[in-house]
């Protein structure tokens, strides 16, 4: 594994898909939806983290579909205990590891702790924790599973639900226009704790995601790798399209993927060309009663957010959006 | 023959410190709250001047406290942390899975009242909100038993036959800031009495196991049979290390303890401090020769049911003192307990309840010396109330 890690990463410009690690650590018969993409990122970081690691897992849609006694999808050694603290836990188990090596109980190498949340766990009711652990500087990695909603409970919106989203606690009637708050920047409250390593990741670019993993995984310190994970469930979009819908996240813009390094923004996928939003919302149910003005609106603010991210990283503008519907068509 | 001792004037929550030190605890998470800071203080600075080998987590809140112990336990550490009311309340979710999941974990609650009005002062209304999270709960009475029970502790929730968090419960600022003259161990004698911590299972890449399954209908209630199973099962070895601890000390401890009960027609009962008092009321009652005795429970969880009803034999009348309220209720906890445990008895005395020192309220020997009174009229001409509070003002 380790002759793949982040290191090596940077001696290959292309990268083969048989290089990859074959075993597997989130096993099949697990029972995620359809098409889920989160499912996926799961399988891929896990086989990024490597064997030598404990995982904590908040409460949510991950736990619920690997872990119903007494079955388990999970090859690591690993802990749910709720849904606010994983992060604590991860704390706790990173702690004892540092003593129980010092005492010398500890044979072999260190593991490396890992905590995973939904997006609820993270940005929501678990935030505290997270930020606690992040202060503290424990040595973990924590990986956001972002579908945008609590989707185990039945699609209720929660802070990293984008704007215009239909939930089942945020629906569009007479005087809503569904989600009517912005998405959380997580990403940018992770980088203000001044930890060495925020990335964000999404399973439809496998390998900048294991890379990621990798990375954040072999630096000391917290690390936080946020991961879009395409939900059909929730955001009523097509099974088989789980993977394009995340392609297409990064290519309007709407879901940059980027890492940050000892606060240092770099973009690791660059689009030169951005595709309008439009692309990306409209094969998705969740966004199909917002009318023209909204969509415009949410490109707008797309395009604003993407150029704030580019300021960040020095680079230069894109051009935005120049592929108009028809040429799409043409494609 | 008992060890070698030496006594030492301190404060209790020092020697509450100096306890979790020689049971070498190896990871703490804490978060401060009054009137418990005084044993993270200590243990910080143990921990800081290198006088115990451990991790201290410095969490940010006791919900994370208790998450954190959690991880720290799974991973193969001897856990330790102390809270009071707000923030046994907060960590409460965490509670019962920590029992749950069988975490070793000791725990001392410097017991405060629970808000509103806000109160930092002593009672029992935060653990008795705490009352069935499936943990061993132990009350004591003085400075010595926090010392002693604070060690015994660990012994007994990572006996192989146990493996359950245990508290260890002292009132706040009666105990925790009072200084006594204390039998101190030495280290040597308390690693004899405690080895080294080796889990059965812990979060370890070469054995990799999960933890923390949902359980679906058909598993949940044998998950919640095999607890209770534990936690009743867990009377035999507690029995057994206080024995072990009595032959190497001296000091002897029972699940309920007694006070002056021979012949006695009335006896009083209570948790935690109030019981140095009451010794106090029950010798002034005695002179005055009224046949009063007293009960203390010591072992809450679990409920020493035998042990109470054989304590209580004979008695006619029963005044149980309670720190807390069910509010809206029957009774408070101790009475309810107390009042369940004897109920199926062919014989049984008459039990009434009084809820005394709430949030502080100082509670004098004279106290007890009037409840006796006013219990015995109440029996006299028919109780008026299931239960009653003590001394309200206006």
């Amino acid at each position: 594994m380790e002759k793949f890690g982040y290191a090596q990463s940077q001696k290959f410009d292309t990268y083969a898909s048989r290089l990859m690690p074959r075993k597997e650590f989130f096993t099949s018969g697990h029972r995620s939806c359809q098409g889920c993409g989160e499912a996926l990122a799961v399988r891929w970081v896990c086989k990024a983290i490597g064997e030598d690691a404990i995982i904590a897992h908040a409460t949510g849609c991950m736990e619920i579909v690997s872990s119903g006694m007494p079955q388990t999808a999970w090859m690591h050694p690993w802990i749910h205990v709720a849904f606010e603290n994983t992060s604590a836990v991860a704390s706790g188990i990173e702690a004892a590891l540092k003593i129980l090596a010092r005492k010398g109980k500890l044979k072999g190498k260190m593991p490396a702790v890992v905590a995973m949340g939904g997006d609820g766990a993270t940005s929501d009711i678990g935030l505290q924790s997270l930020s606690g652990a992040m202060e503290r500087g424990h040595n973990f990695t924590y990986v956001c599973w972002d579908n945008e909603a609590y989707m185990n409970t039945g699609i209720q919106r929660s802070s990293s639900t984008p704007y215009g989203a239909m939930t089942t606690t945020s629906p569009p009637g007479k005087l809503s226009i569904g989600q009517s708050t912005q998405k959380k920047n997580m990403v940018a409250i992770a980088v203000a704790h001044g930890i060495p390593y925020v990335a964000t990741a999404n399973p439809s670019y496998l390998f900048d995601l294991y890379f990621k993993v990798r990375k954040a995984i072999e630096t000391p310190g917290p690390a936080y790798i946020h991961v879009l994970s395409v939900c059909p469930t929730g955001w009523r979009s097509a099974t088989d399209l789980s993977v394009r819908m995340g392609r297409l996240a990064v290519d309007t813009g709407v879901f940059p993927l980027y890492e940050v390094e000892n606060g240092r923004y770099r973009l690791t996928v660059e689009v030169p060309k951005l595709r309008p939003v439009i692309d990306y919302l409209k094969p998705q149910g969740r966004f199909r009663h917002l009318r023209a003005k909204e969509l415009d609106f949410i490109q707008r603010r797309t395009q604003a957010q993407y150029e704030l991210l580019l300021e960040k990283c020095g680079a230069s503008y894109p051009e935005f959006p120049v592929i108009s519907p028809e040429e799409e068509g043409q494609e | 023959m008992a060890a070698k001792a030496h006594r030492e004037g301190m404060e209790v929550s020092i020697a509450v410190s100096h306890a979790v030190q020689l049971a070498r605890a190896e990871a703490i998470a804490a978060y401060p709250i009054t009137p418990q800071t005084h044993i993270v203080e200590h243990l910080s600075s143990m921990v800081a001047n290198g006088d115990l080998e451990a991790e201290f987590v410095n969490v940010e809140s006791e919900h994370s406290a208790m998450s954190a112990c959690i991880g720290m336990s799974a991973a193969g550490a001897r856990t330790y942390t102390a809270t009071s009311s707000q923030g046994l309340a907060l960590m409460n979710e965490i509670l019962f899975i920590t029992s749950a999941m069988r975490f070793p974990i000791v725990m001392t609650v410097a017991n405060r009242a629970l808000s509103g009005p806000l109160s930092i002062w002593n009672d029992h209304s935060d653990i008795m909100a705490a009352r069935d999270i499936g943990w061993i709960q132990v009350f004591v009475e003085n400075g010595q038993e926090a010392f002693d029970h604070s060690i015994m502790a660990f012994k007994i929730a990572e006996d192989y036959r146990v493996i359950l968090p245990t508290i260890v419960n002292m009132d706040g600022f009666i105990l925790t800031h009072v200084v006594e003259a204390l039998e101190m161990l030495d280290q040597k004698t308390v690693d004899k009495f405690l080895p080294e911590y080796h889990p059965r299972f812990s979060l370890d890449p070469k054995r990799p196991v999960t933890m923390g399954a949902f359980a679906m209908p058909e598993l949940f209630t044998e998950c919640k049979m095999a607890h209770q199973v534990a936690l009743t099962d867990a009377h035999g070895p507690i029995l057994e290390i206080w024995k072990e601890w009595g032959k190497l000390t001296g000091r002897r401890y029972k699940p309920v303890e007694t006070y002056r009960t021979e012949g006695a027609k009335v006896i009083i009962m209570m948790m935690g401090s109030l019981a140095q008092v009451a010794e106090v009321a029950v010798d002034a009652m005695r002179d005055q020769g009224i046949p009063v005795g007293l009960v203390k429970i010591r072992l809450w969880r679990p409920f020493p049911f035998a042990e109470l009803r054989a304590a209580l034999a004979g008695a006619e009348l029963v005044v149980v003192c309670d720190r807390a309220l069910s509010l809206g209720g029957a009774a408070g906890p101790v009475l309810a307990e107390v009042r369940s445990a004897m109920y199926p008895l062919a014989a049984k005395p008459h039990i009434l309840g009084y809820t005394v020192g709430l949030g502080g309220r100082d509670v004098q020997p004279e106290v007890f010396e009037d409840l006796v009174q006013l219990a015995q009229a109440e029996v006299k001409q028919g109780p008026s109330q299931e239960f009653y509070i003590y001394g309200v003002r206006g």
